[in-house]
């Protein structure tokens, strides 16, 4: 008699419970439990400020919170791949590099969006920039949403060059440059702000832009190293000996947010670097130096053009086990609402750049991005990932090779560059050395 | 019942063993015990011990031996982990990379002067801290307190204040210091990335050290101090003849146990240097082939080596150099 009365009560009890959750769900408009999304971003500000917005996603969206893991570039590049190639699993959405996504879309560790996306007419598919869409596709299914886009510009502090009285012209090459950081070099400032510290997506990232538009590239069309040839050795020379000269102090320490600091205090006069940085020096509460500048085309030499593609893209594990609310986030974070709610609450030069053509039709957004939204426009449609160097390569892509083994192989070299940088070794010895690790890498692709 | 209270260890007071008792760290050389007399009960006994202790040794072995002994399997195999269709066994090919690339030998040079020099200076700075803080003055907590917070720091969090705080090239202390006195600024990680790295450790062991010798010093009997001010030894005498050689066993475990946790050392390697200019130690070497090679493989194979490499050096320096694991030689 007890147990029963146990088990009745028990019931009722359970009965109860489901009652009220289904009532409260109905209310919601939302069945189903309560879940919690971990996301794994980039330290970038575009990302930190989705994470100051994601209170209203979870207003919209009861039942569902949102955690954020946020780390620096390199570091979650491996965290995200160890979990996904793993299978291990913690992660519902991860922030993705434009390298990645062609390569995972293959391997299919990641969830087909193209469904989800193309279905949704209200979220507007075809407006995301078709040349990221293309890049983040793979035989026609698309497996991640850029959050942002970008290309490399070069960036310079008006004030400096005026006072300095240096014109400079929207398409200048790299000796051009060179010059103007050796006369912008004075005591209160450094010439020129460049990466140096090693790692392929840090350090490589601009250097590879370099290398290409000195005619050098990492591999030629039969997957043979060429980073000990005469011009993959002149264009790190070029680099290196301009960071030595007229670079920032402690050259190696300095990777995309380093130089940002330093830019926005007015301590360097130049910049060249991902064009997304633009946003966050015409920020008055970031930056100091917001309304001073100006913005052109990438440095080139033998090439016209020498700008990068890159995106950081949001993509939905295969290993989630909330693929559903992963998908419905992933398409809040991109959305042209999104685009309205960041100008709205955080101010329109915050807004993601290069991911949606909208955007740059936003009349608030035109007004406050005055300075540096055409000219990223202008410089993302006018790169050509198939053909970015002198030479035809045998992959698409500009500042990376998308093929496994390129982290590696560009951490490795990047760390003899650095050596190279602080004068233990020549930059010829560094890639003579490098030529090994990467030819190791190409006989694999054969 | 009786049995059994034959083979308990009999209550061990301050004349109950000699050895025992004349140092703390004592234990690391009690003798065997005696076998107890009493022929097929006494067997009997040792076969039930024997039983009662199995299951908690099988359960050490296999929790700490399989981890290892997987890791000697994927030594063998070729598995990269972005080409998960292509792993299959390659034999020693995985070994052949480890000797004949040039990467072992620097990170295990990176690995033996950075552990080495970090230890030293951070025992030497802390035998000086702990003496001074050994005095009485007003204060003497709170001083206690500060000193040992670097150790309590987390090591990314310490890294993290070195790069940004301590030796930016533009905002950072130490350059301004330098500055004081007129030297220029110095290109920390860029120049001197091992410097870098040793100046972070001995920050974050000094305490640490600092505690292990205060610790001995607060043994240290009053009575023989007071005994050798009697005999006319000044200070400096007191503490070379006597404070030191009290402190050597107290040292050693700090050595041994600072060299164990700073073999291991990672956060500032990775925050600040990336394993440039002679600081890519085993233990980054390895999370760089694991996380960024991505080849398990030869991570494992650099694994096996190095625990192989690290159980040979320090089976050998314990025997000789540490007097507390040398049967006879503790004073």
């Amino acid at each position: 008699m007890k147990a029963n009365r146990r088990t009745s009560l028990i019931s009722v009890t359970l009965l109860g419970t489901l009652l009220a959750t289904s009532a409260c769900s109905s209310s919601g408009g939302e069945a189903g439990e309560d879940v919690t999304l971990t996301i794994a971003t980039v330290n970038n500000p575009q990302m930190q400020d989705m994470e100051e917005l994601k209170s209203h996603f979870e207003a919209d969206n009861p039942g569902i919170t949102v955690d954020f893991v946020t780390m620096e570039e390199g570091d979650l590049r491996a965290a995200v791949t160890a979990d996904v190639a793993s299978g291990a699993g913690q992660y519902d959405i991860v922030t993705v590099g434009a390298y990645e996504v062609p390569q995972w879309g293959a391997q299919d560790w990641l969830l087909d969006l193209t469904e989800p996306l193309e279905s949704d007419a209200e979220y507007d598919v075809d407006d995301i920039l078709p040349p990221l869409r293309d890049a983040l596709s793979v035989d026609g299914r698309q497996y991640a949403v850029p959050f942002y886009g970008e290309s490399s510009i070069l960036m310079y502090n008006k004030e400096m060059f005026a006072e300095a009285g240096i014109e400079i012209s929207n398409n200048p090459t790299w000796q051009e440059v060179a010059e103007y950081a050796a006369e912008l070099d004075t005591d209160e400032h450094a010439g020129i702000c460049l990466r140096g510290k090693p790692g392929w997506g840090d350090l490589f990232a601009p250097l590879t832009t370099v290398v290409q538009t000195f005619g050098g590239n990492w591999y030629d069309e039969n997957w043979d190293a060429q980073v000990n040839s005469p011009e993959f050795v002149e264009g790190v020379e070029f680099y290196v000996d301009l960071l030595n000269e007229h670079g920032q102090a402690d050259p190696v320490s300095f990777s995309f947010t380093e130089c940002l600091n330093l830019l926005s205090s007015g301590k360097v006069a130049m910049w060249y670097d991902a064009s997304v940085a633009a946003s966050i020096l015409e920020d008055p509460e970031a930056s100091e130096v917001a309304g001073q500048m100006g913005y052109t085309h990438a440095p080139v030499s033998e090439t016209e053009e020498s700008g990068w593609l890159w995106s950081w893209n949001l993509a939905v594990p295969r290993t989630t086990k909330n693929a559903e609310a992963a998908t419905t986030f992933v398409k809040w974070a991109t959305s042209k609402e999104y685009h309205q709610l960041v100008g709205e609450e955080l101010g329109w030069t915050r807004v993601p750049p290069g991911a949606r053509t909208s955007t740059y039709s936003i009349p608030e957004y035109e007004e406050a991005a005055a300075a540096f939204a055409p000219i990223t426009l202008e410089v993302m449609e006018s790169v050509d990932p198939t053909h970015p160097g002198v030479d035809p390569q045998p992959y698409v892509g500009i500042q990376y090779v998308p093929i496994p083994e390129f982290q590696d192989v560009g951490n490795q070299v990047a760390q003899e560059v650095a050596d190279a940088i602080a004068g233990r070794t020549t930059v010829q010895d560094a890639l003579d050395r490098g030529q090994g690790i990467a030819q190791t890498a190409g006989d694999l692709q054969k | 019942m009786t049995s059994n209270s034959e083979t308990t260890t009999p209550p061990s007071g301050p004349a109950a063993d000699a050895s025992t008792a004349r140092t703390p760290l004592g234990m690391w050389n009690s003798k065997p015990r005696q076998p107890v007399a009493g022929g097929a009960a006494a067997k009997q006994t040792a076969r039930l011990a024997r039983g009662l202790v199995l299951p908690g040794l099988i359960f050490t072995i296999l929790l700490t031996q399989i981890p290892f002994v997987v890791t000697i399997i994927f030594s063998f195999l070729q598995w990269n982990q972005l080409r998960p269709d292509e792993i299959r066994f390659t034999g020693w090919d995985n070994y052949a990379v480890v000797f004949t690339g040039p990467d072992f030998l620097r990170s295990l040079l990176a690995t033996v002067t950075i552990t080495g020099s970090a230890v030293l200076l951070s025992l030497l700075l802390g035998l000086f801290l702990a003496v001074l803080l050994d005095r009485k003055f007003r204060g003497r907590g709170l001083a206690r307190t500060l000193a040992i917070t670097p150790f309590l720091v987390m090591p990314a969090a310490a890294a993290l204040v070195w790069k940004w705080l301590m030796l930016d090239s533009n905002v950072g202390m130490v350059n301004w210091s330098l500055g004081l006195f007129g030297i220029d600024p110095v290109q920390w990680n860029t120049n001197y990335p091992w410097v870098t790295i040793v100046m972070v450790l001995v920050w974050q062991y000094t305490p640490f050290m600092m505690l292990i010798l205060m610790a001995g010093l607060q043994s240290q009997g009053g009575d023989v101090l007071e005994a050798a001010a009697v005999d006319g030894a000044g200070p400096v005498r007191v503490f070379w003849s006597l404070t030191l050689p009290h402190l050597r066993p107290y040292a050693e475990i700090a050595t041994l146990l600072g060299s164990i946790m700073l073999l291991q050392v990672f956060d500032p390697i990775a925050i600040m240097t990336k394993g440039t200019g002679g600081t890519k130690t085993l233990s980054y070497l390895l999370y760089e082939r694991a996380f960024i090679g991505l080849d398990i493989g030869q991570a494992a194979a650099f694994g096996v080596v190095a625990v192989i490499v690290t159980i040979g050096f320090a089976m050998i320096t314990l025997r000789s150099v540490f007097s507390i694991f040398v049967e006879g030689k503790v004073r």
